[in-house]
């Protein structure tokens, strides 16, 4: 039984902190209509940055923070690549990727290291408040409050005024143009923040995992879009979650698939097969709901 | 004032489908004026509007709007003066967000778009106005999508969020050529209102005779990248559809279509 309930807060944590990234993911695909790659370096970029923070004895909250505002730097690269080189949004990602990966390795100086068990973490700082019958829950509810700031941080971004500019770029960059704003400013901006979400993401994960590797970003993006993608369309039913739950709520249910396939005999090096096979799946399944949506608008048209 | 002044405009210089469309093309439209612009396919109509907007470069010439040279600045800073409407009625509105949310970020233009609250909700009640006198029942949907409206509402609503802060210039780009006939003319009566209540200099590109001959202070026919015919005032009172008929054959003869 305690195995199981292990298995299942697992998941959870998995799912929250892979959920921040997913938001990030969310924001470049589904809200700027840019398929970006970038974010298979910038997460591992925010597992290095606060990999070697901690390792030098600063406060792990503030490695976050460092880790967002490196994440930050990383996407506006990719955006001034697409606004001001003219490059195609998806090879910006590829060469944003490609030079983290070298960027990567030189933050922390080798290919794979761990953290000594004496480094502070987030969770070792605050394990201390959770006794008794919450401490198995500890680095959950950690990991749950830092998933929610990020995700409120954003609803509430998204509905100012510089919000509703960022949700009009992807949709329909020549009203933004008519709206005497600069289009490419509005998508770098939002290319930094998806970014930064990713980065974060990684912090935590680095303060979870304990472990750097610089190969830990392969399928990071296709594992965020399985998640957006989960979220937008099963979650999009429930009408009084917002999209940014959805797509939470939608790596847990990923997570979830994964650990059951494991646990059902699936051997580890198979689960990139078994994501990109979920994610074909998921994708039809978006498709067919996505045309039976837009035939409806234009009968209404 | 608008001023286009020896605007020169060539299309694949250097290759064998090299088409010279405007030499020396001239055209001033004083403020206040309500210009609307026919002609046959490949006039330069189109052309014209995007060479004011910026969103194509001119070889030589200049635009001037007001005392402000154009000729170096870039399209989205140009709005801030110029409003536009196109013919493609999902390319005046953001179609994932609310009517509401449409409106209250046109309402915004010319400020920051900082980090404030970006619903609009002191001004609601005008937006419901606003909307009323469309009569598309509009006015209770505020919170539905605008990608799920009908092409003519969507247009009345681009219309209205285009002018809603008032642009010095308003370009009509075939503003109702994608919709049917009744939508069509309630656009059209829609522009005209609008145009008279903010009293905005407007150019307005179509493809409808009548509604260039009856709305409007000034006609222009166009014709190979040259304003053939320009009328305006009592002249433009006593030319009827026909007279522009006439002309319009007469050049489409020419042509050999």
């Amino acid at each position: 039984m305690s195995d199981i309930l292990s298995i299942g807060i697992g998941i959870f944590e998995q799912g929250f902190i892979y959920g921040i990234m997913a938001m990030g993911v969310y924001i470049t695909y589904t809200i700027l209509d840019f398929p970006d790659l970038s974010v298979d370096g910038t997460f591992p970029l925010g597992i290095a940055v606060c990999f070697v923070m901690l390792n030098n004895g600063l406060n792990p909250w503030l490695a976050l923070l460092a880790a967002f505002a490196a994440g930050c730097i990383a996407g506006t690269f990719t955006g001034l690549l697409n606004v001001k080189l003219k490059i195609k949004n998806l090879l910006c990602g590829i060469l944003t990727m490609t030079a983290l990966y070298s960027v990567n390795y030189s933050i922390v100086g080798k290919a794979s290291d761990f953290l000594s068990m004496d480094v502070t973490t987030i969770f070792s700082q605050t394990s201390f408040i959770f006794g008794g019958v919450l401490a198995p829950y500890a680095k959950l509810i950690v990991i749950l409050v830092i998933a929610l700031v990020a995700k409120f941080a954003l609803d509430w971004y998204l509905r100012t005024k510089s919000g509703f500019l960022l949700r009009s770029v992807g949709d329909n960059e020549g009203l933004v143009i008519t709206l005497a704003q600069n289009p490419g400013t509005i998508k770098i901006i939002g290319l930094a923040i998806a970014n930064g979400l990713v980065s974060l993401a990684g912090a935590v994960y680095c303060q979870y995992g304990r472990a750097f590797n610089v190969g830990s970003g392969t399928g990071t993006v296709v594992m965020g879009l399985a998640a957006v993608i989960i979220g937008t369309t099963v979650f999009k039913k429930v009408k009084f979650l917002r999209i940014t739950t959805g797509v939470l709520c939608g790596m847990v249910v990923y997570k979830a698939c994964i650990s059951i396939a494991l646990a059902l005999g699936l051997r580890s090096q198979d689960t990139n097969l078994m994501i990109t096979v979920l994610f074909i799946i998921t994708l039809m399944l978006n498709e067919f709901v996505f045309k039976k949506k837009k035939a409806g608008v234009k009968k209404d048209a | 004032m608008l001023k286009l002044s020896n605007i020169y405009k060539t299309f694949n210089q250097g290759t064998i489908d090299e088409k010279v469309l405007f030499s020396d093309f001239n055209l001033t439209i004083e403020d206040g004026e309500f210009v609307g612009v026919i002609g046959s396919n490949g006039s330069g109509k189109t052309t014209m509007l995007n060479i004011i907007s910026g969103d194509m470069p001119v070889d030589s010439g200049s635009v001037m709007l007001g005392n402000e040279e154009l000729n170096h600045v870039k399209n989205y800073k140009r709005s801030r003066k110029i409003g536009r409407v196109f013919q493609d009625p999902s390319m005046g509105t953001c179609p994932s967000m609310t009517i509401w949310e449409n409106m209250s970020i046109a309402d915004n233009k010319g400020r920051t778009y900082g980090l404030s609250f970006g619903l609009n909700r002191q001004r609601k009640d005008f937006y419901c106005s606003q909307l009323e006198l469309l009569g598309m029942g509009l006015e209770n949907r505020l919170n539905t999508p605008a990608g799920s409206l009908s092409g003519g509402q969507r247009q009345a609503l681009a219309l209205i969020m285009a002018t809603m802060i008032r642009p010095e210039l308003l370009l009509l780009d075939e503003h109702t050529a994608a919709l049917d006939p009744k939508s069509s003319d309630t656009v059209m009566m829609l522009t005209e209102r609008i145009i008279r209540e903010k009293n905005i200099t407007t150019l307005m590109v179509t493809h409808n005779l009548r509604h260039a001959v009856e709305h409007g202070t000034r006609t222009i026919m166009m014709h190979e990248g040259s304003a053939i015919m320009d009328v305006s005032g009592k002249e433009k009172e006593n030319m009827t559809i026909n007279d522009y008929l006439k002309v319009f054959n007469e050049i489409s003869i020419e042509c050999g279509n």
